[in-house]
C-alpha cells in the first residue's frame, strides 16, 4: 500500500516532505531504540516512534524508510522538522500509542507479511 | 607543576536507587584510596544531595571530590554534568527536578538515602530519580554548560541508556566535552566501533564498592579541576590524558 493511502486511512497528520508520499510501504517497524531500528527495520518500513530527536531523520534516510510516525501527539524539535523537509522524509504525528497505531497499521497491510 | 593524577569520574552512592546502600561516603573514600585515585566524579542519578557528605568523607583520605549528576534526557540518554563547587551542581540539579515528573517507589526501584558523612540518614529523596527528565538531549549538555560544567556522554559502548543505544550515533553538532566508556571495551575497540572526533575518558560507573577503579583516567594536570580535565581533553599546555 502506498504511504498516502495509509495516512488517510489512518488520518495521520503529515508535518513534513508532502509532495513525497507516493512511496510503496513494504512493512512497519515499531522501536524507539534507533541503534535497533539501524539493525533490524528494512528498506521501505514505516517507522513508529516516540523518539523526536534529529538523528531519527538520519536513520531514516540512512535505512530507506518510507516515513516516521510520531506517536502520542509528540511534536518534533524544530532541527528535526528541518531536516526531515531537507532529506524529504515523511513525518507523521497520530495521538494513539505506539501499540494503537501499529495494530492499525498491521490490520491495514498485515495480509501480505 | 603538573601531576599525574588518577579519576574515576562517574560513582554512584546509596541515594540512586539501583545503587548498593553499602555506597557510603566513607566507603567510597576509603576504597578509592585503596585504588589509589585521586578525583572522584560523584554522579547519582538526576541529583547531587550525596555530593556535601562525599566531599567532607574524602578530606582525611586526600581525595578531591568532583559534584556532579548523571542526568537523564527525554530520550533516555545519560548525560554526566560535573563540576567544581556545589553550588552550580545544585543549581542544575534544580533545573532537573523542575523536569523530573514522577515519585519514587522504593519496593520497585529502591531507596534513596541522602546521608551524612558518617554514612546516616538523613532524609529519603522522593524524585523518581531513575526517571527521564523531559529536557532534551541538546537542552541537558546546554544547561550543563550554562553552569560552566563539563557534559560527558555516559557509557557510549553499553546499549541501554546511551547516546548510541538511544540515538543511533553521536549527533555530529551535540556540544559535548568528552565521551565515556567502560573498563569491558578497549580504547581501540571503542575508536573502531564509534569512530569518535570527542576525547574519550574511561570510569567505572560503579554502583559497588567493589567496583570502584575498576575504569579510570589518569590525566596530566596542574590541580584536580574540570577546567584542567577539560584542558587535558583537549591536549592544552601540556595537559593531556596519559592512560
Amino acid at each position: 500500500m502506498n504511504l498516502k493511502d495509509i495516512i488517510e486511512k489512518l488520518n495521520l497528520q503529515v508535518l513534513t516532505a508532502k509532495d513525497t508520499l507516493e512511496t510503496e510501504v513494504s512493512w512497519g517497524y515499531t522501536s524507539d531504540l534507533l541503534s535497533d531500528v539501524i539493525a533490524n527495520s528494512k528498506e521501505g518500513n514505516l517507522w513508529i516512534t516516540l523518539q523526536t530527536h534529529q538523528n531519527i531523520i538520519a536513520v531514516a534516510k540512512l535505512k530507506d524508510l518510507a516515513g516516521i510516525i510520531l506517536v502520542n501527539n509528540r511534536m518534533p524539535e524544530e532541527e528535526t522538522l528541518k531536516k526531515a523537509e531537507q532529506e524529504k522524509v515523511p513525518l507523521m504525528t497520530t495521538k494513539d500509542s505506539a501499540f494503537n497505531i501499529s495494530g492499525k497499521l498491521f490490520q491495514l497491510i498485515g495480509n501480505k507479511g | 607543576m603538573l601531576k599525574t593524577m588518577k579519576a574515576d569520574l562517574h560513582i554512584h552512592t546509596c541515594l540512586s536507587p539501583c545503587a548498593d546502600l553499602s555506597m557510603s561516603p566513607k566507603a567510597i573514600a576509603e576504597q578509592a584510596k585503596i585504588k589509589e585515585i585521586d578525583i572522584l566524579g560523584i554522579c547519582d542519578h538526576n541529583s547531587a544531595e550525596n555530593v556535601p557528605a562525599l566531599i567532607k568523607a574524602a578530606q582525611k583520605y586526600e581525595i578531591s571530590i568532583l559534584p556532579g549528576l548523571e542526568i537523564t534526557s527525554q530520550e533516555e540518554v545519560h548525560i554526566l554534568a560535573l563540576f567544581d563547587q556545589l553550588e552550580p551542581a545544585f543549581e542544575l540539579q534544580n533545573l532537573i527536578y523542575d523536569n523530573l515528573p514522577g515519585e519514587n517507589d522504593e519496593e520497585a526501584f529502591g531507596m534513596q538515602v541522602v546521608v551524612n558523612e558518617e554514612g546516616e540518614v538523613l532524609r529519603f529523596n522522593k524524585k523518581l530519580l531513575i526517571g527521564a527528565s523531559s529536557l532534551t538531549v541538546d537542552e541537558v549538555v546546554e544547561a550543563i554548560h550554562s553552569f560552566k560544567g563539563l557534559a560527558i556522554a555516559a557509557h557510549i559502548d553499553r546499549e541501554g541508556f546511551s547516546l548510541v543505544g538511544q540515538l543511533g550515533f553521536i549527533p555530529p553538532d551535540l556540544n559535548l566535552d568528552a565521551l565515556e566508556y567502560s573498563s569491558l571495551t578497549s580504547p581501540e575497540e571503542v575508536k573502531e566501533k564509534f569512530h569518535p572526533v570527542l576525547p574519550l575518558t574511561c570510569s567505572s560507573d560503579s554502583h559497588f564498592i567493589e567496583d570502584i577503579g575498576k575504569g579510570t583516567t589518569s590525566f596530566l594536570i596542574l590541580e584536580p579541576t574540570t577546567e584542567e580535565i577539560k584542558k587535558a581533553f583537549l591536549n592544552q599546555e601540556g595537559r593531556k590524558i596519559i592512560n
